[in-house]
């Protein structure tokens, strides 16, 4: 690219596309602007839960929207990810926080293995099924298993306050930020991986498996490599939820409810689509504080939490079906849609920007 | 001189022989006691009826269906049932009856991606980027450029082939099984559902290919105009069995083969299957 931007005798920012643009603008912003005008409660409540879901959802999507293997399973390697950080961190206690972080990853990755071989024999809805069985059989191992949670009573454990290189890292914007740096490596790392040649194999099993094989492309290691990649990545996102967002952990956490909502977060955000799963969560965490806002100032008291609940549930459903009918392929595509009605008009205005 | 004999002898010259093969479906004998020599470097054409095998008997070579009996020699080895992983290392390719692409991936990764299993990089130098890896990544590409090149796709490398005419997708799905540079390409029905226009573009691409990469051709084809202006010999199919297995001129002179395909009005729409 920059040797177009050579040729064409172009200064400054070579050949960077109006995507590379996007992203790097959201990125300033993400880093910059929004630590310095952002509020507590929108760090704790808002962004840093919006970016381990997205986080979550992106593991889900290298899983479901690029291999097609459905799981819902999701919540299961985020407990994974979550408890062995916590472990490691109490029974292990001089090792740094990061390596505690990669470590669980790779922990949640060996039991994503594991309950990835019914892959290699069952499909689409019998592979799901087998899937559940992941969620139910580690929800009930941190249930049973006292060793887990350090034999705590409540069987909710309380993991040791982040600490980065020696750095408390106490305040929200801290959290944030820590949460930020995380998302954005992985999402960079996931990247990668798509548009390299095993990121084309794994658009290859999920669009023919058969002519997959027939050209050469280890089917079978293929899907285990996606089954550990997603639960890498899911499991830091459990690392995530349980030292940067709720600073607790407990197997109720994450029940199939939650592995259910990850999946909502990649089918809203769009199948195979890295955007997507940040469109996705992003929706999945303000859509019920935008509905109780307005339950609110609607019904008022009427609108208790019970109501509030059940009415999210409900929404959530028929925008779930909306979307399967009228957009299969997500926000995404819409903002793909929307993009490329309005890049003729800010295209001049990035030009202009570079010269 | 026993047929076994006959296979047996000329295996380590022949691309591809078949012995004594046989392959049912519960009570239907798809295939029942082929044998059959494909000589490095010709162009075969498998000709018969809907229904008679012949998209079987590929099925067979690339081992995506096993045989009930008889066996299968690709490269002077000889398999009972051949492994389809190991297929594109074995050189040979195929294309499908029905399109087989990756409806997802770009035209240019649709065929790229044929080139991945002589990769030596692993996923983590690849994320990477070390220098193997995109050293291969660019041969890959640039090779899959060349041939996108030879089959006039170039126009449509960053399209999705979803979006592509049926004609322009079959020919992407030949480009891909092409790009590994074959030793044998297994080609089923690969005109079907194409415009005369179409076909003949198609005819000159399966000559070049045989003769630019020097490989062997198996042919599948409804068209007896196209099989006998590019085959070197035509083998007929009908319910399971060779009945005719020789020149164009001899399979048109062939009383069995007239009687159960040339001469009567068949049905030459494409049938189903893989
Ligand atoms: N996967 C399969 N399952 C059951 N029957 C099959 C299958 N594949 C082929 N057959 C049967 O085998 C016979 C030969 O089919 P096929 O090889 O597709 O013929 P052709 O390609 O010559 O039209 C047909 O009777 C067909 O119904
Ligand atoms: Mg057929």
């Amino acid at each position: 690219m920059s040797d177009i931007a050579i040729k064409t005798g172009r200064r400054s920012l070579p050949g960077l596309s109006p995507q590379a643009f996007g992203v790097a603008a959201l990125l300033a912003i993400a880093f910059g602007v929004v630590p310095l005008v952002g509020s507590e409660y929108l760090f704790d409540a808002l962004l840093t839960p919006f970016l381990v879901l997205s986080l979550a959802g992106l593991g889900l999507n290298l899983l479901t929207g690029y291999t097609g293997q459905v799981s819902l399973g999701s919540s299961a390697f985020m407990a994974v990810g979550a408890y062995a950080a916590c472990n490691l961190a109490f029974r292990l206690p001089g090792l740094p926080f990061l390596v505690d972080l990669v470590a669980a990853g790779v922990i949640a990755a060996a039991v994503g293995l594991v309950f990835g071989l019914p892959s290699l024999r069952l499909r689409g809805f019998y592979l799901a099924v087998s899937t559940l069985a992941a969620q139910f059989f580690v929800q009930w191992v941190f249930n049973k298993i006292g060793w887990f949670s350090n034999d705590s009573a409540s069987g909710i454990v309380t993991p040791p306050p982040l600490s980065i290189a020696g750095i408390a890292v106490t305040s929200p914007v801290g959290r944030y930020l820590f949460t930020l740096s995380v998302v954005v490596a992985v999402t960079a790392l996931v990247w990668r991986l798509v548009r390299s040649p095993t990121g084309s194999a794994l658009i290859a099993v999920r669009d023919h498996e058969t002519a997959a094989r027939v050209i050469g492309i280890p089917v079978l290691r293929t899907k285990l490599l996606a089954f550990a990649v997603s639960s890498f990545v899911i499991g830091i996102a459990g690392v995530l939820w349980a030292f940067a967002y709720l600073r607790n952990v407990e197997p109720a956490g994450f029940n199939l409810d939650r592995s259910f909502q990850i999946l909502f977060i990649v089918i809203i955000g769009g199948l195979a689509s890295l955007r997507g799963a940040f469109l996705g969560a992003a929706l999945i965490v303000i859509f019920p504080l935008g509905l109780a806002r307005l339950g609110d100032a609607l019904l008022g008291g009427l609108f208790d939490s019970g109501v509030l609940e059940m009415s999210q549930r409900v929404v959530l459903g028929l925008l779930i079906i909306v979307f399967l009918i009228a957009e299969p392929a997500g926000l995404s595509a819409l903002v793909d849609r929307m993009t490329r009605r309005i890049t003729p008009w800010i295209t001049p205005w990035i030009t202009a920007g570079r010269a | 001189m026993s047929a076994t004999l006959v296979v047996a002898a000329v295996e380590d010259r022949a691309a591809l022989a078949i012995e004594s093969l046989s392959l049912s479906f519960g009570g239907v004998m798809a295939l029942s006691g082929i044998d059959l020599t494909v000589a490095p470097g010709e162009i075969r054409a498998v000709i018969g009826p809907n229904g008679a095998g012949k998209s079987s008997l590929i099925n067979v070579v690339s081992g995506l269906y096993r045989p009930d009996h008889g066996r299968v020699w690709l490269g002077g080895r000889s398999f009972a049932a051949v492994p389809t992983d190991r297929l594109a290392a074995l050189g040979v390719a195929r294309t499908f009856q029905n399109l087989a692409l990756f409806k997802g991936l770009s035209v240019l990764d649709n065929v790229a991606v044929g080139l991945n299993h002589g990769f030596r990089a692993g996923v983590f130098a690849q994320i990477a980027g070390l220098p193997g890896a995109r050293r291969e990544r660019a041969a890959a590409q640039e090779r899959a450029a060349a041939v996108l090149d030879f089959f006039h796709l170039t126009d449509m490398r960053d399209r999705l082939v979803g979006t592509l005419s049926y004609g322009v997708q079959k020919r992407v799905e030949l480009a891909r099984a092409v790009v590994a540079r074959p030793r044998l390409l297994l080609l089923d029905e690969p005109m079907a559902g194409m415009t005369l226009t179409e076909k003949r573009e198609l005819t000159g691409f399966i000559r070049a290919i045989r003769d630019e990469l020097q490989a062997t051709i198996v042919l599948i084809e409804h068209d007896i105009g196209v099989v006998m202006g590019l085959s070197d010999r035509v083998a007929v199919l009908d319910y399971g069995r060779l009945i005719g297995d020789g020149t164009p001129e001899a399979i048109r002179a062939n009383q069995a083969v007239i009687d159960a395909y040339l001469g009567v009005a068949h049905d030459l729409e494409a049938g189903e299957g893989i």
